[in-house]
């Protein structure tokens, strides 16, 4: 060990703070100059943390889910009946997305209807909540990437039953999904059977709000809101959510997706060569007769 | 002699072990503690827990045991906040040592005080860290962030730092005393 005089060892005690100061004023300003300099080390670190993370909420998981038993013992009958009427009503259902899939296939047919190609998707289990304060993001456990890791950023991911966000960050083994209540997100959006264009923002709450909706056809509560391919971020008609009309009477998106509680998300890599804008069918005679009625105001 | 001293070397080495696991102990639970509020939980405003929880072991130990926290784990375990957080790289590092270097100015007044003193300075420094963030972040994404989580940090801050210095307390006393290596 060196040997310090006492005055010397003082003196340097006494600056170790300042200068650590120095060097995070010093840190705050290479991460504004360079922001890939601390998103490459946030990959490196979720890399590290992923199968941390993984061998303890693993267990938290599998307890919830497979072996979760002993708090659905005291419900199971009533559940038992719960499941079986919703199963009859579901088996109803099937009958009725079954024609309607036939009939769908044949109208393609006979409109020489191009499918969007299949795009490819891995399956990574959600295994850290590492939103911050003013953002909300999750950790994805994902299967290796084969050499190119930066292939999976920008790939849509969704849960079970709709859209949850987009792939920020990804390392080798990890990737940080931003969610679409960030405040940070903006997805273009089509609204409704005539897919009424509008933008999705995150606010940081439950549910993200609509902006930019054409006046004359403001979103009509209960109505479907899957993305557009508008500005070529996302492959049109995903599922993403049903809008609302919250206590300020503002429209909102309640998301499908259960952000709160993700578990396993799928994460889509799209072609890039999507098409750049989607055809919106123009309701000229709505549209009209809205203007006229506008200006007899 | 020579016996005794053969007898008495693993001892010290034991007893060195020791004292470095006390002196350790804090960054240690602080940096555990981190990695434990990222488990998804499913709470509501489960990250305003992080920097709240950061700041109150800083807090604690710096007025306290300083000698255990110095400087640059601070602004290590700062820039592990800023990592795992999505703030920007740097800021709570900053935030973090503001505040080690304020309790160190009061350390003289405070502790001596009263638990509610030391209780309620806390509840302001950590606003006030709190409310620096919010206004960094602002600034740094050139529009106003929402308010909510500022006063949810506020709140935690006031309402989680009795529990936790209860156990920060007996550790204090126990297995972060270095003096009783």
């Amino acid at each position: 060990m060196i040997r310090l005089s006492i005055p010397l060892r003082q003196a340097l005690s006494r600056l170790t703070l300042p200068v650590m100061l120095m060097v995070s004023l010093g840190c705050v300003l290479i991460g504004r100059a360079d922001q890939n300099f601390s998103d490459r080390l946030r990959a490196g670190l979720d890399d590290m943390l992923a199968p941390a993370y993984m061998l303890v909420s693993g267990p938290i998981q599998a307890a919830e889910h497979g072996t979760g038993e002993i708090g659905h013992l005291f419900s199971l009958s009533q559940e038992n009946e719960q499941l079986r009427e919703q199963n009859a009503e579901l088996l109803q259902w099937q009958e009725v997305a079954m024609a309607l899939q036939a009939q769908n296939d044949a109208l393609k047919a006979s409109l020489h209807f191009v499918p969007t190609p299949t795009p490819e998707f891995a399956t990574g289990e959600v295994v850290a909540d590492l939103g911050g304060v003013y953002a909300r993001s999750v950790l994805v456990l994902v299967p290796p990437a084969n050499g190119n890791p930066q292939s999976l950023i920008g790939a849509v991911a969704m849960d079970g039953r709709g859209l949850a966000g987009r792939v920020v960050d990804a390392g080798d083994r990890s990737a940080r999904v931003l969610l679409i209540n960030d405040i940070n997100s903006r997805i273009p959006v089509a609204i409704g059977a005539n897919g009424a264009p509008a933008l999705m923002a995150g606010t940081n709450g439950p549910d993200p709000s609509l902006l930019y909706w054409s006046p004359n056809q403001p979103p009509p509560e209960g109505a479907m809101v899957l993305t557009s391919a508008e500005g070529g971020a996302f492959p049109p008609g995903l599922p993403v959510g049903v809008v609302h009309y919250n206590a300020q009477n503002q429209p909102v998106v309640l998301p499908l997706a259960h952000l709160d509680a993700l578990r396993v998300l799928r994460l889509f890599s799209y072609p890039d060569n999507l098409p750049a804008l989607t055809p919106i069918p123009h309701l000229k005679p709505a549209a009209a007769s809205a203007a006229k009625h506008h200006r007899k105001r | 002699m020579a016996r005794g001293s053969a007898l008495r070397r693993p001892t010290k080495l034991w007893r060195q072990i020791d004292a470095i696991s006390r002196w350790i102990f804090p960054v240690v639970t602080l940096l555990f503690g981190l990695f434990v509020i990222g488990m998804p939980f499913g709470i509501q405003g489960q990250a305003a827990l992080r920097p709240v929880y950061a700041m109150a072991c800083v807090y604690f130990w710096s007025l306290y045991r300083p000698g255990s926290l110095p400087a640059p784990l601070v602004a290590l375990c700062g820039l592990l906040l800023d990592l795992l957080g999505l703030s920007s790289f740097g800021v709570w590092a900053v935030l973090l040592l503001l505040l080690q270097w304020g309790t160190l100015l009061a350390r003289r007044k405070l502790v001596p005080a009263r638990f509610l003193i030391v209780w309620a300075s806390f509840t302001l420094a950590a606003g006030v860290c709190a409310g620096l963030a919010w206004a960094i972040e602002s600034a740094l994404a050139l529009r106003l962030l929402p308010l909510g989580p500022l006063l949810l940090e506020a709140l935690l801050a006031a309402g989680l730092y009795p529990l936790l210095a209860a156990f920060l307390i007996r550790a204090h006393r126990g297995p972060a005393a270095v003096e009783q290596a």
